[in-house]
This record gives structure tokens, C-alpha cells and sequence, in this order.
């Protein structure tokens, strides 16, 4: 019986890749692509503002509001702190890619890797509250910079008035600091993946045909580390679009686009607007996978 | 400025030691200027570490390396006037295949106009013109071969190192770059230190060959002088095979019990009552085993004082069915005193 089941199956492959990818399908269209067409949908309905009902008709005016003062705003700031996160990630993140993937040793190599992705194992809200504490003003971080005797510098730098605030916690700075620290391990890891793949004696051969160390980072290891830092920007990028619990915890009272969406379905209970708030991450998001793919960053994927 | 005397290359005393592994053995070699020099040894012998301590990706734990009287010994890849070409080619798969052969060239900020000529020049040279926009990905294993050769030799180094360049080809392939590989040589007359562990590869191409054995150079010499005159048992039977007489055997035929060596090839297979020479040496065996390969028969003769010979005869007259009916018969054996080698050991 079990054979001939066997047996069945081994002359119809197409059943079997359809037993197998059926259900991912499945959920793949009717929870996630469904959901975001009732997004898309949603967006094109409007509120009534007598009422307070959704009026289930077509219309562009939802659109409209996006481009609104305050919401040009919301999307630069968050844009801006999105594109600040990924660039500073990017950079903190190689080296120690670098290092993981082409020097350390195994038995190094398997702690650095635990090292990086510990903090992924404990919650989220309880590592972004445990910043706000670090970075309170009678936190560690503010009593570290006065052991230094920094803290003419970091009053400095509060004193600016679109990225500064009252204390670090309060400010743009500290919520640039712990995004940068919340999203580094998703970029770490494609950018020391890609890394890991660059066979060691492409970086011999090129010292070999007389490039220095600088010359061999430009012309080979940065073009073929290039697909793992636009992966990891995926992620830095789009998690820093879509957040709406950082801003809340840290930074001051200026809203975030995740922030927005949260405050416009729920206590505004404007669900068409929320929902047209949230296509702008995601065209943000085709735009530059576009862009990245213009670049050839999947190339090599 | 420099003397035509001065070795290319030339090993004073080196050792690389990883931790308790001696890997290179206090090796001691000097490299001619124009030669064709081969590393021949097997996996692990030392050969590869010391062409790498060459390139300068590997540093001597003791002694001196020195290009041309230079010591090197300190100094980096990139300000060594040597190129390699790598086992795995080490082509960047990210450039096509002109930007790659001209990578030295950028790197040394010459002119794209004069870069490009000289990148048509090598393609040329190595027989693939027109392939110059395609990507690694796009040719095959002789052909990203014969990129990696053109790449390194386009920078005219003092001395170019081959690591098992031809290790990952097919045989065909693999005797038609031998032939090329040693006619690129003789016209750009460049030093080529070449590294492999295929001995008939090494006898076909080089002028001279080192033999390594555990971190240790065991003989240098041309390719006649390693095959014909080995000097231990371990190159007797590293290049090509031979029989290796001792004791009681080595005794009746040499009057002494020192090992000697001679190559299945020399020995000529006659009856029991054949006349025989001075110069010639006769010992009566009997055939244990015969395996018919075509071109040539291969015997397995004992020997009177119990030792083993292997004899391979031409089939100039025979057929598969005469040989195999030898098994069992009795045969005298003779060859040139001659081709007799004293290994030691």
C-alpha cells in the first residue's frame, strides 16, 4: 500500500511539488497578499467626517491628506532616520562582518556569530525600554560621558533643535541610537554571508597583481560584498520605516510613519487614511529594491 | 644591473612552520633566470607553501628568500615583481574578462588606450581574441585557465608561479596546455616555478625538477638525471615506477645488499637459456602474474632470493592470448648494468 503510494508519487513529481508548495501558496496569497490588497483597497475608501463612518466609495482624497503639511513631514523624518540607521549600520556593521567571515577562527567565528544574534533571542520591548533607562538623563550612558568630562559635547549636542532634546532619551539622537542598535545584527549577518563567500584567493590574487590593501577593499571585496549591505539595508531600512515602538519609547512627541498609522486606526479610527499611510513605506520599499536592482545588487544572488 | 648569473629565485636555509608541523624543512635551492622549474611532490609535501612564501602570501618562520639577489623575504605580494597563476584561477567574477587581464595594469594607473592593447595583445597570446567582454562565468575551465595566465603575464613579472594550474582540467585538455604552457614559456622567456603533483606533467615540461618529500627537497635535477638517476627510493617510486631490490636479492645481482632501483622498462624479458652479455645482468624468475594493457604488457616476475620485479614489455609481436599463457613459465631476465640506481635507504 505504502509502496504503491511510493511509486505513485515518483511517476507524478507535479503532485508532489504541489502537495508540497500548496499550503505556503496558500497562506502566501490569501493571508499576506490579501491582506495588502485590503490595504490597497482600504486606502482608496474615506472617512466621513461628520460621522466618523467609512464611506465604502472610490475616491483619491485619503491620497490627498498623505501630502498634507504634517504628513510630508511625518514621511521625511522617518525617511531621513530610516536612511541615517542603514548608512551608520552599514558601517559599523562591515568591519565586524569582515572580520567574523575572513579572520577569526572557527571557534571564534561560532561565538562572534552567537554574540550578534543574542540579543535577538530576548524580547524586543524589553531591550528598547532598558535604552531608555541607559539613556535617561540619570542613566549609565549620561554618567559614563561625565566620567569623560564629555558633557559639554553631548549638551552640544541636545541643543539642537531638530535632533537634540532635553536628554538623550527624549531625543532624535537617542532614537537614531537605538535603531542603529536594535537593527545592527540584520545587517551583520548578509553583509559577513556575502563576505563569506569571496574565496580567499581573489583577495590573494588581486595583492598579487600589485593592489594594496585599500585598492583589493575598492575594486573586490566591496563590489562583491555589495548584495550581502543592500540585503542587510532591506532590513535596516524597512523596519526602521514600519516601527512605531521606538518612537514611542524614545525621542520626543513627533510622530514617526508607524506611529501615525497606529494613532489614525485605532484611537482616530481612521482606517482609510492608516492604510494609506502604510502603502507609502511600501512604495518607498519597490522603489528601492528597484533601484537596487538597477545597481546589480542581485546579480549575484 | 642584473648579473645572468644571479639566481631568479633563491632559498637560503627556509623553514614555515605551522605551530609543531614543520611544513618546509630548511630548504635550501637556487631557480635559474629563464628556467622552467618544477615543484614535484605529493599533497602535503611543502611544494605549494613554498611557492606561496614566493608570492609573498605565506612568510619564512627561518631563512631568506631572495628575486634576483633581492632578499623578499619581508615584503608583501603586491611589491613583488612575481605574478601567480592560481589552482582555482582566482578570476574576479565580478569584472569581464578584459577588466581582469588588465587588472595590473589599473592598479599601476596605466592609460585605458594602452591597457586595452596590451590586454588584446595577451588575449592573442593565449589564443582567446574576442572574449574580452564575457564574464568568467561564461567560458570554460581551459579557457578561464588560459585568462588567469594572461592576467599575470601581461605585468612581465621577473618570475611567474603556477599552482596546479592544470590540476582541474581533463586529460586531453591537460596535455594540450602542457605543450602551450611550455611554448608561451620559451616566447616570453619569463622564469616559470611551476607546482604539481603529477610526475609525468613535471617530466614533459620542466628543465629542471625539485623533488619534495615532508618539508624537504629530496633531489634536483633535469628530468632525465630524476628518472634515470634517482636518488632515493622515495623519488625511485615517486616518478614513474621501479622496482626497488634489497637484501638477499640486491646481493646475488650486485654483490651487495644495498638497495638499487631499476625501471620496469629497462628490464627485457627472455627464455630460461637465453645467452647473455657482460654488460648485461641475467636473473631467472618466474612469472606470477601477467595483465594485458594493449599498448604493453605488464609481468610480475619473482626473482631467485625472493623479490618482486615488475617488467613491462611493448606488444610488438605479441597478442593478449601469448602473454597471458606466461604465467607460471620460467623467463631470465636481463638489462644494462647501466640502468641500475643506487638509492640507499
Amino acid at each position: 500500500m505504502l509502496n504503491r503510494a511510493s511509486t505513485y508519487f515518483y511517476r507524478h513529481p507535479q503532485l508532489v511539488l504541489l502537495l508540497l508548495l500548496g499550503p505556503p501558496l496558500i497562506y502566501m496569497l490569501v493571508v499576506y497578499l490579501g491582506s495588502l490588497f485590503s490595504l490597497l483597497v482600504n486606502s482608496f475608501y474615506a472617512i466621513d467626517g461628520f460621522t466618523g463612518l467609512i464611506v465604502r466609495k472610490f475616491t483619491w482624497s485619503t491620497y490627498a491628506q498623505i501630502f498634507s503639511a504634517a504628513n510630508r513631514e511625518i514621511f521625511i523624518r522617518t525617511a531621513s532616520m530610516a536612511t541615517v540607521v542603514t548608512l551608520v549600520d552599514a558601517l559599523l556593521a562591515f568591519p565586524l562582518a569582515y572580520y567574523i567571515a575572513k579572520f577569526a577562527s572557527p571557534r571564534m567565528k561560532t561565538w562572534l556569530l552567537i554574540a550578534v544574534t543574542i540579543p535577538l533571542w530576548s524580547s524586543y520591548l524589553v531591550r528598547v525600554y532598558a535604552w531608555k533607562l541607559i539613556l535617561a538623563k540619570e542613566g549609565i550612558l549620561s554618567w559614563f560621558i561625565n566620567l569623560l568630562q564629555l558633557d559639554g559635547a553631548l549638551e552640544w549636542l541636545l541643543s539642537f533643535e531638530s535632533i537634540g532634546g532635553s536628554s538623550l532619551a527624549l531625543s532624535p539622537i537617542g532614537m537614531f541610537i537605538v535603531f542603529a542598535y536594535i537593527w545592527l545584527p540584520y545587517m551583520i549577518i548578509p553583509i559577513q554571508t556575502a563576505l563569506e563567500r569571496v574565496p580567499g584567493t581573489l583577495l590573494e590574487a588581486s595583492s598579487d597583481l600589485g593592489a594594496k590593501p585599500l585598492q583589493t577593499f575598492r575594486t573586490v571585496i566591496l563590489p562583491l560584498a555589495f548584495p550581502g549591505v543592500i540585503a542587510g539595508s532591506i532590513f535596516t531600512f524597512s523596519l526602521t520605516l514600519g516601527d512605531f515602538i521606538i518612537p514611542v519609547a524614545i525621542g520626543n512627541s513627533k510622530f514617526f510613519i508607524g506611529q501615525a498609522v497606529y494613532s489614525y486606526q485605532g484611537t482616530a479610527g481612521n482606517i482609510p487614511l492608516a492604510a494609506a499611510m502604510t502603502m507609502g513605506p511600501v512604495v518607498i520599499m519597490v522603489v528601492y529594491l528597484l533601484v537596487a536592482r538597477r545597481l546589480g545588487a542581485f546579480d549575484a544572488l | 644591473m642584473t648579473n645572468p648569473s644571479t639566481p631568479a629565485i633563491r632559498f637560503d636555509q627556509v623553514s614555515r612552520h605551522f605551530g609543531e608541523v614543520k611544513a618546509v624543512d630548511q630548504v635550501a635551492l637556487e631557480i635559474r633566470d629563464g628556467e622552467f622549474f618544477s615543484m614535484l611532490g605529493p599533497s602535503g609535501s611543502g611544494k605549494t607553501t613554498c611557492l606561496r612564501m614566493i608570492a609573498g602570501f605565506d612568510k619564512p618562520t627561518l631563512g631568506k628568500i631572495y628575486l634576483y639577489g633581492q632578499d623578499v623575504s619581508d615584503l608583501p605580494p603586491y611589491e613583488r615583481d612575481v605574478n601567480t597563476v592560481f589552482q582555482d584561477y582566482a578570476l574576479f567574477p565580478h569584472m569581464s574578462i578584459d577588466d581582469n587581464v588588465a587588472y595590473g595594469l589599473m592598479i599601476k594607473g596605466v592609460p585605458k588606450a594602452e591597457r586595452m592593447k596590451r590586454v588584446n595583445e595577451m588575449l592573442d597570446l593565449v589564443r582567446l581574441p574576442g572574449f574580452g567582454y564575457r564574464r568568467p562565468s561564461q567560458l570554460s575551465g581551459g579557457q578561464r585557465q588560459r585568462v588567469a595566465l594572461a592576467r599575470a603575464l601581461i605585468n612581465h613579472p621577473k618570475v611567474l608561479l603556477l599552482d596546479e594550474p592544470l590540476g582541474a582540467l581533463d586529460l586531453k585538455l591537460r596535455q594540450q596546455m602542457q605543450v602551450e604552457l611550455k611554448s608561451i614559456q620559451q616566447r616570453v622567456g619569463i622564469t616559470f616555478i611551476f607546482v604539481t603533483h603529477d610526475q609525468e606533467e613535471a617530466l614533459t615540461m620542466s628543465d629542471r625538477i625539485a623533488v619534495f618529500n615532508e618539508g624537504k627537497i629530496i633531489q634536483v635535477g633535469t628530468p632525465s638525471e630524476i628518472y634515470e638517476k634517482p636518488a632515493s627510493p622515495f623519488v625511485a617510486g615517486f616518478v614513474g615506477t621501479s622496482n626497488l631490490v634489497s637484501g638477499e636479492a640486491a646481493k646475488r645481482i650486485t654483490g651487495s645488499e644495498q638497495m638499487f632501483s631499476i625501471r620496469p622498462e629497462k628490464i627485457q624479458l627472455g627464455s630460461a637459456n637465453g645467452a647473455t652479455d657482460k654488460n648485461m645482468i641475467s636473473v631467472d624468475g618466474v612469472v606470477r602474474d601477467v595483465v594485458y594493457l594493449g599498448l604493453f604488457t605488464r609481468y610480475l616476475v619473482e626473482i631467485e632470493g625472493g623479490s618482486d620485479l615488475v617488467v613491462v614489455e611493448q606488444n610488438l609481436k605479441t597478442t593478449s592470448m601469448d602473454v597471458l599463457s606466461a604465467k607460471g613459465q620460467k623467463v631470465r631476465l636481463h638489462w644494462n648494468k647501466d640502468h641500475i640506481s643506487q638509492v640507499g635507504g
